[in-house]
């Protein structure tokens, strides 16, 4: 199923935006603008992706990038999210985004809004959150899961006496946005991240 | 030989004339006389050679433009890059011999935007020009350069995107201490294709059955968001772009067709919507953003 994974066969891979950017065909230029950079950009990642037959967790890196345009957001973010959650994904592919300024995340948000889809960005220090289309309920279980690292089977009804909230949080796996690991329960992408052999 | 008088000043609020005067041009020899122009913004620029554009193709003959002799216009227009835009457009005359003082005086000089590398190029351009005159100039933070650079990507990947012709893009800072007292930037994009009303058509003229037209194919676009793509990510560009120029409490319009649709600050005075506009081809697309002052915080 979507998002399910033993933890420690998850494989955790950098992609440095800029670098696909410099190699792509479209483009001699250094800014994610334009649908067609966007798409060469998105489809380097894919590529990328294909290779791999785990569950990847891919980070995919924008601090080298000056510009990206509400195009380009929606070509490489949104498209690349949007691809990820279809039936017929060649793999499973997690996605945690990093090194994005406040000028960048102003248009990945908006292309995420308006596909109702979200993710996890990476901030300052290490700390993650959402962006993009989320309830209050979303926020609330991602929080306390993204708090704790990981809730483990037998302590999902513990943590999250909440029946709604329960279902919640597996709405997050079919986001994208949890792991489960269905004889280890639910990881948050940011232990994904931190694991010494990550 | 038709004599079109350019004004005395031509920017985004007198090209209407200029557009109109070229739409009525069928056949002969045209000469757009500029000696009494003393002004003229990127919006006149721009248009001006859209206007030369469309008399060209309807004549099937380079219309003649005159300048007069000698003077600040003239050599500002040679700085941006008029003139070399202007061939195969105008028979014009030479440009002045004297070269540019500096490109950093411009923003961004008139730049044909007809394939995605050209969005590239004006991006680049402009993010190693634009953040000492947006910051020094307009005051505003350091960081808008960024957001100035896609609004610039966006109005050009409109051209590439939905107007299936080429155009122009310029931009530049000045003192418009006349009607404001305080700096701008203006941008101004120009091109010759099919319109608003023609790249929404096929997708969404049925549901507005006879109300269909330039002006509510604007407001399909300018205020609702629809785009001739079925795809749900698309039609964010104009949005986003608007939101950001209402941040800066700046002036949008866009010209298509016969009317011409505007986010009007309230520093300025122009109606949301102008109908009955004398019909052009393309989407002529006007920005002003103001210095900020100080108490907007």
């Amino acid at each position: 199923m979507r998002g399910d994974a033993r933890v420690e066969r998850v494989a955790v891979v950098a992609i440095d935006v800029r670098v696909l950017l410099e190699r792509c065909p479209a483009s001699l230029y250094s800014h994610l603008v334009t649908r067609p950079t966007g798409r060469a950009v998105r489809t380097a990642i894919e590529a990328q992706l294909a290779q791999r037959t785990t569950t990847l967790l891919s980070l995919i890196d924008f601090s080298d990038v000056a510009v990206v345009d509400f195009s380009c957001a929606d070509e490489v973010v949104a498209k690349l999210i949007g691809r990820s959650l279809e039936q017929d994904r060649p793999g499973n592919a997690l996605f945690v985004f990093r090194g994005l300024g406040a000028a960048h995340r102003e248009p990945i948000e908006a292309a995420l809004l308006r596909r109702s889809l979200l993710t996890v960005v990476e901030g300052g220090g290490g700390r993650c959150e959402l962006l993009g289309d989320w309830t209050p309920d979303e926020d609330h279980v991602w929080s306390v899961l993204e708090a704790r690292g990981r809730i483990r089977r037998g302590e999902v009804q513990e943590v999250l006496p909440g029946r709604r909230h329960r279902k919640t949080l597996d709405a997050l796996v079919m986001r994208g946005v949890v792991l489960r690991a269905p004889a280890e329960g639910y990881c948050a992408l940011s232990a994904l991240i931190s694991r010494p052999d990550a | 030989m038709k004599v079109i008088d350019l004004p005395g000043s031509l920017d985004f609020q007198s090209y209407d004339t200029l557009l109109a005067e070229a739409s009525r041009v069928d056949s002969g020899k045209v000469l757009f006389n500029g000696r009494h122009l003393r002004w003229v913004g990127p919006g006149g620029m721009v248009n001006l050679l859209a206007a030369g554009s469309v008399v060209r193709d309807r004549t099937g003959e380079l219309p003649y433009l005159e300048l007069a002799g000698v003077g600040d216009v003239k050599t500002y227009m040679s700085r941006m890059g008029f003139f070399r835009a202007a061939q195969g457009v105008f028979a014009v005359p030479s440009a002045p011999v004297r070269r540019s003082r500096g490109a950093s005086e411009v923003l961004l000089e008139i730049t044909p935007v007809t394939i995605n590398s050209d969005v590239h190029k004006v991006v680049d351009r402009v993010q190693r020009r634009a953040g000492a005159i947006l910051s020094r100039t307009l005051g505003y933070p350091p960081t808008s350069v960024v957001q100035f650079s896609v609004i610039l990507s966006e109005v050009c990947q409109n051209i590439i995107e939905h107007a299936e012709a080429s155009g122009w893009v310029a931009a530049q800072s000045y003192n418009w201490s006349k009607r404001l007292g305080r700096h701008v930037v203006v941008i101004a994009v120009s091109d010759l294709g099919i319109g608003f009303r023609g790249s929404l058509s096929d997708e969404h003229s049925t549901r507005f059955a006879d109300r269909w037209g330039d002006a509510t194919a604007l407001e399909a676009a300018f205020i609702h968001g629809l785009t001739r793509f079925p795809d749900s990510g698309r039609g964010q560009g104009i949005q986003q772009i608007r939101k950001q120029v209402r941040r800066w409490d700046g002036l949008i319009s866009i010209r298509s067709g016969t009317a011409r649709i505007a986010d009007v600050p309230g520093w300025f005075d122009a109606p949301p919507m102008q109908e009955g506009l004398a019909a052009f081809p393309g989407s002529q697309i006007n920005i002003i953003l103001p210095e900020r002052v100080p108490d907007e915080g």
